[in-house]
């Protein structure tokens, strides 16, 4: 009997014990069951997200799982992800071309309640950030992201060689001035075709390395920098939509025969389908003396052992005859409108959005776009290419953010790319083909497009 | 130990024998026909539902206006809008002009080479097993990993391809671009597609050359006919249903060729190897056109459905004979 009385006590202190342990897994659990899936980019920004994003989760105590995709094919699956209303992402980093499309096909939850609310205020932040990535209509106060990742084209070249006196005095008798970072797009050209060929340190070398992608958006992101410098615009900003001249004028006809002539002459061999992956192997194997890519790439290329440090240095991409711009990159991080997860998604957002969140994401290799951040005194001095990013984030521009963006993209790509690599027709009529295009794409989607 | 109890015959045929012979008695009453029906309808619900009814969808949407990137548009029926456009641009004849080409070359060097290796592989020698596999290893490989090895090989700095070149033509290896040039990018992805293929081909006309009885060589070799003329008037002969089979699947596969091709070039440089595939791809998932592509898609069924139909009708009237 005794024994009997004491295996049921022991029984029920298991039950308690038992009832006890569970209890506390399934509290725990509930605590590992908020999780945010954020959707972006494979690249270098997104380890430092990764990193960052340990620190909300410890004050949250939300998990944060990731969804990077390769940038090749990362607008075709997060775009398909959105058309079809998926659940996979809770906060996607779009790009900034897609906030027309975004915004007008309910995609993204608007931000504008929540910015009130949290006061979040779109004036701590780089003007053409919030343009670019989190306003649509552009120019109304209609937002529908928080600008993350800020970013432009600029230029790497090879410090080292730059410095070298037998280079130096070559490059001075050849063209009668001093080898430096160019600052027009000839000083580039020069520069580039005095370093095609080249031998040095015994191995052959060629002068500039630029976009000539044809899948994805990789020739339009090179070429644009140029185009914009010698005159090319989308349309007539005093009547919208009205591109014939702007697109194809004569001087923007030149800005592409430029680039042409700067792929020809001095590339290296094989560039014909080229984006920021073969720029970056390019000059990490020391074939290239200047390198056009994006900054996200220059914090991760600084720290290279073997062209990073003193042997790099950087430029804001050079002026033209008809002005000075660059292409804008970058990005906006947004709520997505099917996600289940809106609040905790929100909760993430006015984390981010914290200066001293901004200042961190800086330091591990994100680009910030926080006022706060950029325009402290010191921020120039905190990396070596954070003069030239300044610089060119106030001189960028975009293309289009328009909902029918990606067949306005895909036809640039396949104008531009016929013209440049396959010596197809003239620059002139690769950019009429062009304005043909793209009229046929706004009277598709109901626009009033005025030939002149 | 673990034990598993039987249940007891007798019990069964005692307890068990109402419900039994009811359900006999049920399986019993259904007719043969609906036995083959119940055995046929998952596979047909299923062939209904991934087949057929994304085919009708597909027509219907082909006279929309839809366009997933503007979902928020009016879907507005455009009638016969989308395949007229299709029909009067330029461009996509282009493409198709392309893409017949690559077919009509690749299939026509498959067809060779690989009736060549299937004559070989015909004859018993040594290693005969060895030298097999190794020809049958391109088809085994994934589109994928052709596409994307061949590009490393392609490479005009570090691909062994160009430096093999420059060995036997002297034109140093970086002087030209397999993939990058206009005039030699349409060649590439016939090559590459060859090397793929060609062992398809092979297998398929060494069924051909195996099936010829060798009573008729024997019969041959008495009348004295010489090797060459048994080739002509035997050999081609008898194999040549298996070669039109072989011409039907690779050209059916080719006209349909994308992974490999937009690994290899991206349809580039600029549109020179841009198939027809491509275009639909980039119509239907990059530019969201659905409407345009759902025609594009119809025309191109059409297309290789239509020709796959003479085709056969000659296969069949060439068996005959």
């Amino acid at each position: 009997m005794r024994r009997m009385n004491w295996l049921r006590s022991t029984a029920a202190s298991v039950v308690v014990a038992a009832a006890a342990l569970g209890g506390l897994g399934s509290s725990e659990a509930a605590a590992q069951g908020k999780q945010l899936t954020l959707c972006w980019a494979a690249w270098d920004p997104a380890n430092a997200l990764v990193e960052l994003g340990k620190d909300f989760t410890k004050q949250s105590g939300i998990e944060m799982k990731y969804e990077f995709v390769p940038w090749t094919s990362y607008a075709d699956r997060f775009l398909n992800e959105l058309n079809s209303h998926g659940k996979l992402c809770d906060l996607i980093i779009g790009d900034s071309q897609w906030i027309g499309g975004a915004a007008e096909n309910k995609w993204y939850v608007k931000l504008n309640d929540f910015f009130a609310k949290e006061k979040i205020s779109m004036d701590d932040f780089v003007p053409a950030t919030v343009v670019g990535y989190s306003q649509w209509p552009k120019g109304s106060p209609n937002y529908w992201a928080l600008p993350a990742m800020a970013d432009a084209v600029g230029w790497t070249y090879r410090k080292d060689w730059f410095s070298r006196p037998e280079i130096q005095s070559a490059f001075k008798a050849k063209y009668g001035r001093d080898l430096a970072p160019p600052k027009t797009y000839d000083e580039l050209k020069q520069v580039a075709e005095f370093f095609q060929g080249r031998e040095i340190d015994g191995k052959k070398v060629y002068g500039a390395y630029i976009f000539t992608e044809r899948g994805s958006e990789g020739i339009t992101m090179g070429v644009t920098n140029v185009l914009y410098n010698y005159g090319f615009g989308y349309d007539n900003p005093k009547k919208p939509y009205q591109m014939q001249g702007v697109v194809n004028s004569a001087e923007a006809a030149k800005g592409l025969e430029f680039y042409k002539e700067l792929y020809k002459c001095c590339t290296a061999p094989g560039m014909t389908n080229a984006y920021m992956q073969e720029g970056l192997d390019a000059f990490k194997s020391g074939q290239v003396a200047m390198q056009m890519n994006w900054f996200a790439f220059f914090p991760g290329l600084y720290k290279d052992p073997n062209v990073g440090g003193d042997k790099i240095g950087f430029f804001v991409n050079p002026a033209g005859p008809g002005g000075h711009f660059t292409q804008l990159g970058g990005q906006g991080v947004s709520v997505v409108a099917t996600s289940d997860r809106k609040d905790d998604a929100l909760a993430y957002i006015k984390w981010f959005a914290q200066p001293t969140v901004q200042q961190r994401w800086w330091q591990l290799g994100g680009y910030s776009a926080l006022k706060a951040v950029v325009d402290a005194p010191d921020f120039p001095k905190s990396a070596a290419f954070a003069p030239q990013f300044l610089e060119s984030m106030g001189i960028v521009k975009d293309f289009w953010a328009e909902p029918s963006y990606a067949q306005l993209l895909l036809d640039m790509q396949k104008r531009v790319h016929d013209y440049v690599v396959a010596d197809k027709g003239t620059s002139q009529q690769a950019l009429d083909l062009l304005v043909k295009d793209w009229t046929k794409v706004f009277k598709e989607q109901g626009k009033q497009v005025a030939s002149q | 130990m673990t034990t598993i109890s039987q249940p007891d015959d007798a019990t069964v045929a005692g307890m068990g024998e109402p419900a039994r012979s009811r359900t006999t008695r049920r399986v019993r009453g259904l007719s043969d026909r609906t036995i083959a029906w119940l055995f046929v309808a998952p596979t047909i619900a299923l062939l209904l539902a991934i087949n057929i009814f994304p085919l009708v969808w597909m027509i219907r949407l082909s006279f929309t206006s839809l366009n997933l990137s503007m979902s928020y548009l009016p879907l507005r029926f455009v009638g016969l809008d989308n395949f007229t456009d299709i029909l009067g641009d330029e461009d996509v004849w282009m493409r198709l002009q392309t893409t017949a080409q690559f077919v009509i070359w690749s299939v026509t060097f498959q067809v060779i080479i690989g009736f060549g290796l299937a004559l070989l592989i015909n004859r018993q020698f040594r290693g005969h097993s060895f030298w097999t596999t190794i020809i049958l290893l391109p088809m085994m490989l994934s589109p994928a990993v052709v596409g994307n090895f061949w590009t490393l090989l392609l490479q005009p700095q570090i691909g062994p391809f160009n430096s093999l070149i420059s060995l036997f033509t002297g034109v140093p290896p970086s002087a030209f671009s397999m993939t990058g040039q206009v005039s030699l990018a349409p060649w590439t992805i016939v090559l590459v597609d060859t090397w793929m293929w060609a062992p398809y081909v092979m297998l398929i006309c060494l069924a051909g050359l195996r099936s010829i009885p060798d009573y008729i060589y024997e019969a041959a070799e008495v009348d004295r006919a010489s090797a060459w003329r048994q080739f002509w008037s035997i050999t081609l002969p008898m194999t040549v249903p298996f070669l039109m089979l072989a011409v039907l699947f690779r050209a059916i596969e080719n006209f349909k060729m994308f992974d490999m091709v937009n690994l290899l070039t991206s349809g580039g440089p600029g549109s020179t190897t841009e198939l027809v595939s491509i275009t639909l791809k980039r119509a239907a998932f990059e530019k969201w056109r659905t409407g345009y592509s759902s025609a594009l898609a119809i025309i191109l069924f059409v297309t290789v459905f239509g020709a796959a139909n003479i085709y056969v009708k000659a296969l069949n009237k060439v068996k005959q004979r």
